[in-house]
C-alpha cells in the first residue's frame, strides 16, 4: 500500500475528528494536541506550532464551542475556548483532535 | 529622609493584550508620561511617573501585551527583554506588576507562572473588576494571594479606582525589601507548557467561581458582526463612512492649516529680502513643513477611527472577516489596519505594522502599503483627469471622470494584493504563518483614552516625520534651486539647477513611455511627495501659484501632452515611489537600507512598465 512517509504516525483517534474539519455550532472537549501535520507547510515548525496553540489555550481537557465561520471558504474558525475567544484558521487547527457532543 | 535622592524605582506593567495595561499606565501617571522608542528597536517605550502616598517616585514603564515570555514579535521580544533586564540601556524592573483581565484569567495565570520564575518581586493588578463584578464572577482573593506568593489589587483602570491601593502594595513589597529571588526561567517546552495550564487550570477551580451572569452581549453583537453576509455589510458600511471622513470633513480644517501655512508663505514673502534666504523659508522651509501638516487632519481622523474601533473591540473582528481575503494573498487579517490607513498615508500605515505579529508579513505588509492610492496622489490625479479626461456621463449614471479615480483605486488595491503574493513566493517561498488571534469582548471606549490616544498619535507622527521629511524637503529644494539661472536667462529657473540637469540627463531614458522633458524635471522636486508635483509642474510650465490655478495648469497640460503622455503619467502615479518620506520610514521601521531599496527598485520598474504599456497601448488607438 501506498503511504506518505509523513503519514506514517497520523492515527486518528477513536471518535475524535480535527478541528479543522468542524462547523459553526458543533462543541465538544480538546482531546490531544499534536505535532505532525505538513512539517514545512506553517511558516515555523511543527513543534512551534504545537507551543503557540498551547499558549493560547488549545489545551487537552479543554472545552470549545465554534461560533462563526469566516465568509469565504468557512475559514477562518471563531471558536469559544473555556472562557475566551479565539480566531485561527483551519490549517492550523489540523493537529487538534477533539471530540464532538453529541447533538 | 534620603528618599528624595533616591532613584525612582522601576515598576514594569505586564500583561496579556487587552487586559487594560495601558488605561492602568494612564491612571497610574496622568500627563506624566513620555513615549519614545527603545534604543535599536522601533517598538514604541511608554514611560511614565508615579507618586506613591508614602512619597517614594516611581518610574512607570508599559510594556507590549503578550501570551508568554517565549517572544514572537518584535513587541513582545521587549516584553521579555524588559523583564528579564537584558534590554539595551535598561534596568530589569524593581517590581513587575502583572495586569489581568479579572473576567479571563485563565491564560494570563499561566504567564504569572512564567514571571514567577523570572524571580522579580510583583504584585497582581485584578484589573475590569467593575466588569467582573457585574457578573457576578467571585474571586477568592485571600486564597489566591496566598496560592500565588505575590499581593493582590482588584482595580477599574478606566474609573482610575484601586490605583493608590496599588502604588501602596508596591511601595510596601519595595519597602520591606523584597529581593529578586534567582531567575530560573527558560523556554517552556511543550510539556511545560502543558503542566503550567494544568496548574493554572487547578488554582483557577480553587479559587475562582464561575459567573453567575457571564456576558452574552460580546456573543449577540459577534453573530451580527461576525455574520457572513450582515458581517461584511456592516465592515464595508464602516470603511466607506471611515473615507468619507477623512475625504470631506476632513477637508475644512485641511484648507485651514493649508491657508495659514499659504498665508505664513506670504508674509514671510513680503518681509524677507529677495535671494536666496527668502527662497529658502518659503520655498523650502515653510512649503516643506506645510507639505507635511497638511495630512494631519486626515491622518488623525483616521486614526480616530482606528482608535475607538479598536478599544470597542472591533478591529479583531474585521481582522477576521478579511483574514481569507489577505490570505489570497499570502497575507493575514492583522495585515487590514495597516493597508487601511495607507489610504491616508502610506507613512501611519508603515507605522502601524508593528500589530502585526510576524517578520514576514510584517515586511509583505510594509513594502506594499505604499500601492494603496494614498491621499497625496489625489492632487496629481485630480489635475491629469481634469486635463484629459472630459466630464460627461457613461452608463446614464456615472461621470467619466469618477470612474477613472476609481479605477486608479482599484488598480492601487489589485496592484497591493498581487505584489504581497510575489514577493511572499519570492522570498519566502508562500509560506504561510499561523494565524491566532483573541477576538477580545467588547467594550464602551473611554472618551479620555481615545483623546489621549489620538494626541500621542498626532505627537509622535509629527515628530518622526519631522525628523525625516524635513530634511528631505531641504535637500530637494537645494537640488532644484542651485546653481541658478545664469543672467539674462529665458526658461524658468529650475530648468538650471542640479535637479533640472538631473531631469535632462533621464529625458531620454522616459520618452519611451512619453514623458518630455518638462515632466521629468518636474519629476525630481516631485520626489519629495506626491502632490508637489503638481506645483513642480506649475513651475516648469511658469504658472505661478499652480496650486491656486489648477484650472490653467490643465489647459497648459492639455495643450502641451497628448492623451497618450496624461494616461502614461497616471499610470506612472499608480505605481512610482514619488515618496522620499516613505522610504525614509521604511528604513527607519525595517532598520536597514536594504528593504527601502527593495522598494525603491520594484515600483520603479513597476511604473516603468506600466507607463510603457498604457503609452503603447493609447498610441496605437490614435491618442498619440
Ligand atoms: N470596564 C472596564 N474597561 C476597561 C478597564 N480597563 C481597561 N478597560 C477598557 O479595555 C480596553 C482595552 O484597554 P487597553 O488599556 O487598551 O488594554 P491593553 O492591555 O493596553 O491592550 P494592548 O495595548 O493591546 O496590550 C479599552 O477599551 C479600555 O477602555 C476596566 O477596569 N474596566
Amino acid at each position: 500500500m501506498l503511504t506518505q512517509p509523513e503519514d506514517a504516525t497520523r492515527v486518528a483517534l477513536d471518535g475524535c475528528v480535527r478541528l479543522s474539519t468542524v462547523r459553526a455550532g458543533d462543541s465538544g472537549e480538546i482531546v490531544e494536541l499534536r505535532a505532525e501535520s505538513h512539517p514545512d507547510g506553517h511558516g515555523v515548525d511543527v513543534h512551534e506550532l504545537e507551543r503557540r496553540l498551547l499558549e493560547f489555550g488549545f489545551v487537552e481537557g479543554a472545552r470549545f464551542e465554534v461560533l462563526h465561520e469566516g465568509a469565504i471558504w468557512r475559514d477562518p474558525l471563531a471558536i469559544r475556548l473555556d472562557d475566551m475567544r479565539v480566531a485561527l484558521r483551519r490549517r492550523d487547527a489540523e493537529d487538534v483532535w477533539v471530540r464532538l457532543d453529541a447533538k | 529622609m534620603s528618599e528624595v535622592v533616591m532613584r525612582p524605582a522601576r515598576v514594569a506593567l505586564v500583561g496579556n493584550p487587552n487586559t487594560g495595561k495601558t488605561a492602568l499606565f494612564n491612571a497610574l501617571t496622568g500627563s506624566r508620561q513620555k513615549v519614545a522608542n527603545y534604543a535599536g528597536v522601533t517598538v514604541e517605550r511608554k514611560e511614565g511617573h508615579a507618586v506613591t502616598a508614602a512619597g517614594r517616585s516611581l518610574s512607570i514603564l508599559d510594556l507590549p501585551g503578550t501570551y508568554s515570555l517565549r517572544a514572537r514579535s518584535p513587541d513582545e521580544m521587549v516584553t521579555r527583554d524588559a523583564v528579564l533586564g537584558k534590554l539595551a540601556g535598561e534596568e530589569a524592573p524593581d517590581v513587575v506588576v502583572a495586569v489581568a483581565d479579572a473576567t479571563n484569567l485563565r491564560l494570563v495565570l499561566r504567564l504569572i507562572l512564567e514571571l514567577k520564575a523570572v524571580g522579580r518581586p510583583m504584585v497582581l493588578a485584578l484589573n475590569m473588576y467593575d466588569i467582573a463584578q457585574r457578573q457576578g464572577l467571585r474571586i477568592d482573593i485571600e486564597g489566591l494571594q496566598r496560592e500565588l506568593g505575590c499581593p493582590i489589587v482588584t482595580t477599574v483602570a478606566t474609573r482610575k479606582r484601586g490605583i493608590a491601593e496599588l502604588t501602596a502594595q508596591v511601595d510596601a513589597l519595595i519597602a520591606s525589601g523584597a529581593l529578586s529571588t534567582d531567575n530560573t526561567w527558560h523556554e517552556p517546552s511543550a510539556a511545560e507548557l502543558r503542566g503550567a495550564h494544568g496548574e493554572a487550570q487547578r488554582i483557577l477551580r480553587a479559587y475562582v467561581r464561575p459567573p453567575e451572569r457571564p456576558d452574552t452581549f460580546t456573543g449577540k453583537v459577534d453573530s451580527v458582526l461576525l455574520h457572513p453576509v450582515a458581517g461584511l455589510v456592516i465592515l464595508l458600511a464602516l470603511l466607506f463612512l471611515m473615507f468619507q471622513a477623512v475625504f470631506t470633513w476632513a477637508a475644512p480644517v485641511e484648507d485651514l492649516v493649508d491657508g495659514a501655512f499659504g498665508a505664513l508663505g506670504a508674509l514671510a514673502a513680503q518681509n524677507l529680502p529677495d535671494g536666496l534666504f527668502k527662497s529658502f523659508i518659503t520655498d523650502g522651509l515653510i512649503a516643506g513643513v506645510g507639505g507635511v501638516m497638511v495630512f494631519l487632519p486626515r491622518i488623525l481622523t483616521l486614526f480616530f477611527f482606528i482608535i475607538l474601533l479598536e478599544d470597542f473591540g472591533y478591529m479583531a473582528r474585521a481582522a477576521f472577516l478579511l483574514d481569507r481575503l489577505m490570505g489570497a494573498a499570502g497575507l493575514h487579517g492583522r495585515s487590514v489596519i495597516p493597508l487601511l490607513s495607507s489610504v491616508a498615508c502610506a507613512i501611519p500605515g508603515i507605522m502601524s505594522t508593528r500589530v502585526i505579529d510576524n517578520k514576514r508579513d510584517r515586511l509583505t505588509t510594509i513594502l506594499v502599503a505604499p500601492l494603496i492610492t494614498c491621499s497625496a496622489r489625489i492632487p496629481v490625479y485630480a489635475l491629469i483627469i481634469s486635463a484629459f479626461i472630459p466630464s460627461r456621463t457613461v452608463w446614464g449614471f456615472a461621470n467619466l471622470q469618477g470612474l477613472v479615480m476609481f479605477g486608479l483605486y482599484a488598480a492601487g488595491i489589485l496592484s497591493t494584493l498581487a505584489v504581497a503574493l510575489v514577493i511572499r513566493r519570492i522570498f519566502w517561498r508562500g509560506e504561510v504563518e499561523p494565524f491566532l488571534m483573541e477576538l477580545p469582548t467588547y467594550k464602551t471606549p473611554s472618551v479620555e483614552s481615545v483623546l489621549r490616544n489620538l494626541w500621542q498619535r498626532a505627537e509622535i507622527f509629527v515628530n518622526r516625520a519631522g525628523r525625516i521629511i524635513f530634511p528631505l524637503t531641504i535637500v530637494i529644494w537645494f537640488m532644484s534651486t542651485f546653481p541658478g539661472p545664469p543672467a539674462g536667462a529665458t526658461d524658468p529657473a529650475i530648468n538650471y539647477s542640479l535637479a533640472g540637469r538631473l531631469g535632462h540627463l533621464l529625458a531620454p531614458l522616459l520618452e519611451p513611455i512619453g514623458f518630455n522633458w518638462q515632466m521629468t524635471v518636474a519629476l525630481i522636486p516631485g520626489f519629495a511627495a506626491r502632490e508637489v508635483a503638481v506645483a513642480a509642474l506649475g513651475t516648469v510650465y511658469s504658472i505661478g501659484d499652480a496650486d491656486a490655478h489648477v484650472g490653467a495648469l490643465a489647459d497648459q497640460l492639455a495643450a502641451h501632452w497628448s492623451i497618450a503622455t496624461g494616461l502614461s503619467f497616471l499610470a506612472w502615479y499608480v505605481f512610482a515611489p514619488q515618496c522620499a518620506s516613505t522610504l525614509g520610514v521604511v528604513k527607519r521601521e525595517t532598520n536597514s537600507w536594504r528593504w527601502p531599496l527593495i522598494m525603491f527598485a520594484y515600483m520603479t520598474t513597476l511604473a516603468y512598465l506600466a507607463s510603457f504599456l498604457v503609452y503603447r497601448g493609447a498610441v496605437a488607438v490614435g491618442w498619440g
